[in-house]
């Protein structure tokens, strides 16, 4: 029950860990000032989501383990996040679009979340619901801006949407830790978002008028612990201080 | 789960000397983050909760509090708590004068908000003119719990503080 309910957590923070990791990599370097703000006030709010997603689990772990250890000191296998958020930003479009594709599923998420048994996981779901609203609004509109903008903006926006279907579907993908803390009234069944999640997206599509990809091929393996490359090198940098100086504070 | 505030009152002119450091006219009594603070075994026990879960100020606010009892001859013991989750509805009357005098529009209510920051309408003031005619250049700004607008009267730019509920 306690090694599920941590492994739960972290497969929960994981993902927004990493991507606050991803936008974060834009500071000073958005392609304007607003959206260079913008993504990384996004950053922010999920990196404070995180900490008190990783607090709760170094509780339940019970030894000197803190929340920086967990962010920090593990090993690319043992970070659990989808695919999804650890896709490198390539262009604009592409950063909009992962966004876009994880916003609709984590405000889904946290709004079943939010009735969670656990009242620590219900306090963290009430609480970035808030934060996450505006991100969906943020990502949703660049999505028809870009989409439904010149013809440049559309092809980009279009192979950006065509390029991340493939791991949306992991999203519904059912962990050993999920199927506990289901049983237990404490987890979200994810399998049950799935429906809603691709009728929300194709409704935002179609009004950017963007093609709704046809792929029925879906990459899994982050909830495992399998990566795409991309990975390790975004862990090379997030852990470099950690590693170079080992329990340095701020 | 309460949304009520449990403060002693012999405390409360001791916490109100402490401000976000963002902004500085902003005491945390107004802004509304504390939630409990009551003296027990001489100890004062502090609850205060985020605005943002990112709030880079809550650890500085969190030291300021300490700062400020120890000053006036109490120790004091922090704790965040989560939930109730906050909403701009906690700040008090007198902290939106204070946020609109420093130049920061205040908070509208929920469905306001949405209207302003989804649909274009023109509801929020401009600080510097008072116009109306004001639009939204980017729905976050430079922190975590503002939006960024700019009058097209007198071409201010200035900040909005996100309504969150």
């Amino acid at each position: 029950m306690k090694q599920n309910l941590y492994n739960y957590i972290l497969g929960i923070a994981d993902n927004s860990l990493i991507l606050g990791q991803r936008l974060g990599e834009l500071t000073g370097h958005g392609p304007s000032l607003e959206t260079d703000i913008a993504c990384t006030n996004i950053s922010l709010d999920l990196f404070g989501q995180v900490r008190s997603y990783f607090q709760y689990a170094a509780k339940i772990a019970g030894d000197n383990r803190t929340e920086d250890d967990i962010a920090m000191l593990r090993k690319e296998r043992e970070y659990v996040n989808v695919l999804l958020v650890e896709q490198p930003n390539r262009d604009f479009a592409y950063t909009m679009a992962r966004q876009f594709l994880f916003d609709i599923y984590h405000l889904l998420f946290l709004q079943k979340l939010e009735k969670s048994k656990d009242l620590t996981l219900s306090a963290i779901a009430t609480k970035s619901i808030k934060e996450v609203s505006y991100h969906e609004r943020f990502s949703g509109d660049w999505i028809k801006r870009l989409g439904d903008g010149t013809e440049e903006s559309k092809t980009k926006m279009q192979d950006a949407i065509d390029g991340l279907w493939t791991y949306t579907d992991e999203l519904f993908h059912q962990t050993e830790a999920d199927k506990a803390m289901v049983a237990e009234g404490i987890g979200v069944d994810v399998t049950k978002l799935k429906e809603t999640y691709y009728k929300k997206v194709n409704e935002i599509l179609e009004e950017a008028t963007l093609e709704i990809p046809e792929s029925k091929w879906f990459q899994k393996g982050g909830k495992e612990g399998v990566h795409t490359e991309h990975l390790g090198y975004l862990l090379a940098e997030l852990q470099y201080m950690q590693r170079a100086y080992p329990n340095m504070e701020w | 789960m309460t949304t009520e505030q449990n403060i002693d009152q012999i405390l409360i002119p001791i916490l109100e000397q402490v401000s976000d450091p963002e902004i500085p006219v902003l005491s945390i009594m107004d802004m509304g983050v504390v939630r409990t603070a009551v003296i027990e075994n001489n100890i004062v026990k502090v609850e205060i909760t985020p605005t943002y879960s990112g709030c880079p100020a809550m650890d500085v606010i969190g030291d300021d509090i300490k700062a400020a009892l120890k000053v006036a001859g109490y120790h004091s013991e922090i704790e965040l708590i989560l939930a109730p989750a906050w909403t701009t509805d906690w700040i008090t009357p007198r902290g939106r004068k204070a946020l609109e005098d420093y130049g920061i529009a205040a908070p509208l209510n929920a469905e306001a908000d949405k209207d302003v920051l989804l649909n274009d309408k023109r509801i929020v003031k401009c600080t510097n003119c008072g116009s109306q005619n004001t639009r939204l250049v980017s729905q976050f700004g430079s922190t975590a719990c503002k939006a960024q607008f700019q009058c097209d009267d007198c071409q201010e730019p200035f900040d909005y503080f996100k309504c969150l509920k």
